[in-house]
Order: C-alpha cells, then sequence, then structure tokens
C-alpha cells in the first residue's frame, strides 16, 4: 500500500504540465475511479482545503489522500512520490540550461517566451478574479493589493497579512452585527 | 559544506511555501524579492525564463524553482534544502487539517483570513502581470518608463498568444509557451 501510494503520486508527478490543475483528471482516474480511495465529495473537499492552505495543489493533494490511506508514513510517501519526478528533472534540465543560453536562436526563443510568461500570470488572476465571492470588500482589498504590489511598496508577505487581517476583521465585526440585530 | 548557506535556503524557501497561497504564481513576486536580494538569481528576467521552462517541465513550479535554485546555489544539498524547505508548511498544515477537517472549513475566523487573502492575491497577480508585460515589451521596469525602447515584435507576439488564449481558453500553457517562442525565433531572427 505505501509502495503503491509512492508510485500513483510519482506517476501523477510524472505527468502534470502546466499547473497544478492538469492532474485533477489523473487524480480522478487512478485514485477515485480505479481504486476507489476516496470518492468524489471528498476530493471536492480536498480541492477546497488545498486552495484554502498555502502550498502547491499537487502537494496538498497527495499529503491528504496519502494521510487518509496510511496515516504520517503514507502522506510521506505520497508527497515523496509527487515531488520526486520533477526534483530530477530539474536537476538534469540545469545541466542543460546554463550551456545552451548563449546560443542567439534559444535568446530569441527566451524573449517571445518572457512575453508569452507575462500573458499566463495576467490569466492566472483572470481565472481566480473569476472564483471570487464579489462584495465591496473584494474590490477594495484588489485594488489596494494591486498599488502596494506595482511599486513594491512593501514585502509581498505583508501584503498578504494585510489582506488576511481586514478579511478576519471584516469577519469578526459582521458576525457582531448579526448577534445584535439578533438581540 | 557551506552548512549556514543551505540553512537559509532552507528558511527562506519555508517562508516562500508558508506564504504561497492560490497556486503558483502569487509566489512570484516573493521569490523575486528573497531570491534577488540574496544574489540568488541575477535578474527577474531569468526568473521569467524559469517560469517558462518550469511549465513545459512535469511538476508544481514551487518544487521547480526551488529545486533549480538549490541546486545552482550548492548542488544537491542546496537542491533538497530548498525543495524541502518549499514542501514542508504544506506538509505540516494538510497533515493537522486532515484530522481536524470538518472544524477547519467551517471555522469562521480562517473563512474570513481566506476572504481576504483571495482578493489580495488576485491585485498581486494583477500588478505582477502588468509588471512583466511592461517588461517584455519596452524592456523596462515601471518605475522608469520610457516609451523610446517599444519594442514592437514583442507587442505583436503578445497579441498573437492573446488571441490564441482567448479562443482556446482550456489551452494548456505549454502550448502558448511554445507559441511564444517559435515566434520569439522566427520574428527576432527575421527583423
Amino acid at each position: 500500500m505505501l509502495w503503491e501510494l509512492f508510485w500513483m503520486f510519482f506517476k501523477i508527478g510524472l505527468f502534470t504540465f502546466g499547473g497544478g490543475y492538469a492532474m485533477i483528471p489523473l487524480i480522478q482516474r487512478e485514485i477515485i475511479d480505479k481504486r476507489g480511495w476516496i470518492d468524489h465529495a471528498e476530493f471536492m473537499d480536498i480541492l477546497a482545503i488545498a486552495e484554502s492552505t498555502p502550498g502547491p495543489i499537487a502537494i496538498n493533494c497527495a499529503t491528504y489522500i496519502g494521510y487518509k490511506q496510511k496515516g504520517f508514513l503514507g502522506s510521506l510517501m505520497a508527497t515523496l512520490g509527487v515531488v520526486l519526478p520533477s526534483f530530477a528533472i530539474i536537476i538534469l534540465l540545469s545541466f542543460f540550461l546554463l550551456a545552451y543560453k548563449e546560443n542567439p536562436l534559444i535568446a530569441n526563443a527566451f524573449q517571445g517566451i518572457r512575453v508569452g510568461v507575462s500573458l499566463l500570470i495576467v490569466n492566472a488572476g483572470i481565472k481566480l478574479f473569476n472564483k471570487l465571492k464579489k462584495n465591496w470588500l473584494a474590490y477594495v482589498l484588489i485594488i489596494i493589493g494591486f498599488c502596494l504590489m506595482l511599486f513594491h511598496v512593501i514585502p509581498t508577505m505583508y501584503v498578504i497579512l494585510i489582506g488576511g487581517v481586514v478579511g478576519l476583521l471584516y469577519s469578526l465585526l459582521k458576525k457582531k452585527d448579526v448577534t445584535q440585530d439578533a438581540d | 559544506m557551506p552548512i549556514k548557506e543551505i540553512l537559509i535556503l532552507f528558511l527562506t524557501f519555508f517562508k516562500i511555501g508558508l506564504f504561497t497561497f492560490g497556486g503558483g504564481y502569487a509566489m512570484i513576486p516573493m521569490i523575486e524579492e528573497e531570491v534577488v536580494n540574496h544574489g540568488w538569481l541575477d535578474s527577474v528576467d531569468t526568473l521569467v525564463e524559469f517560469i517558462a521552462i518550469s511549465e513545459s517541465t512535469p511538476g508544481p513550479f514551487a518544487v521547480n524553482i526551488a529545486t533549480f535554485i538549490g541546486f545552482q546555489q550548492y548542488g544537491v544539498f542546496g537542491a533538497l534544502a530548498a525543495t524541502l524547505g518549499v514542501v514542508l508548511p504544506s506538509f505540516i498544515i494538510i497533515s493537522v487539517v486532515a484530522r481536524f477537517y470538518r472544524k477547519f472549513s467551517g471555522n469562521n475566523h480562517v473563512q474570513g483570513f481566506l476572504q481576504g487573502v483571495k482578493p489580495i492575491i488576485v491585485g498581486i497577480l494583477a500588478a505582477v502581470g502588468l509588471g512583466l508585460v511592461i517588461r517584455g515589451i519596452l524592456h523596462t521596469d515601471i518605475k522608469n518608463l520610457d516609451l523610446a525602447s517599444l519594442d514592437v515584435i514583442a507587442i505583436v507576439i503578445f497579441l498573437i498568444v492573446l488571441v490564441v488564449s482567448r479562443l482556446r481558453p482550456k489551452l494548456n500553457p505549454v502550448y502558448l509557451i511554445l507559441i511564444s517562442a517559435i515566434l520569439g525565433i522566427t520574428l527576432y531572427s527575421l527583423f
């Protein structure tokens, strides 16, 4: 079982191109349909957890499913499995990468790639925006985050914390309102 | 072995892993601050190029960049330290959450905190995206805008990739990178 967890997530790690969401169909096929380790509702819960905790979705899913199956050792094996392919591939690539960067054709390719990547990041922002619960606070926080980051006023870590603290205060105040209304 | 430097590498990526909400891209500015400031990467351009490499290889971006920078700095031990650092926060947090899931998901404080973090991340991504678009087509950063350095080819590439990604929203990002690479090779070599 431990070995199977490792091997399963090794395969998932190996074939997850283009971000964590690419592995969702793989997990559905291998883990839900074929093995029945978790059901669909639980998988939706896992995705919700993965999105609301820090860290890459792939790691979060592996740790959670591994833990549910075989406790701590299970989560360790699953996480190790999902990380190992990228770890090995990146180390191999590092050797070639620096050697070929001077080549003019490769340099031109990267010039184009830099433009393409900037669009990927804008797209990631749009996707996240579409999933957002939209109220006035959300719009205010988007603008605050945008302005603080555009000119690098303070480190990103603090910008994220500002959002969290404001969200927390807002939910506390709203709750107070509700209980007072009830009185 | 430079134990102290490797420890700093581990702690830096632990911090990055701890603040990665909303997918890997949200951590780009943080990586930029930490990694360029420590002198582990020469410039933001290298980081952007690495994003493309990471998208074209399997595995989460966070793990890829940690492995890459760790390996560049201190070989296999550096790669291990950085990767362990970036993975450990999620590992610990999920192990705890897996036990107390019902309590965690129903907790109003956690939900409140996240309701604030998510829009902030959207704002961060918008600013980072805009910054990189400007960098791509003007080759300067937003603080020293200079229209004289306008790169028309970059604008053409940007528009083509934009149209493709709007027409085929489900297209794997790997293909968008491939298209920009091919456009980069042909257009910059021709003109």
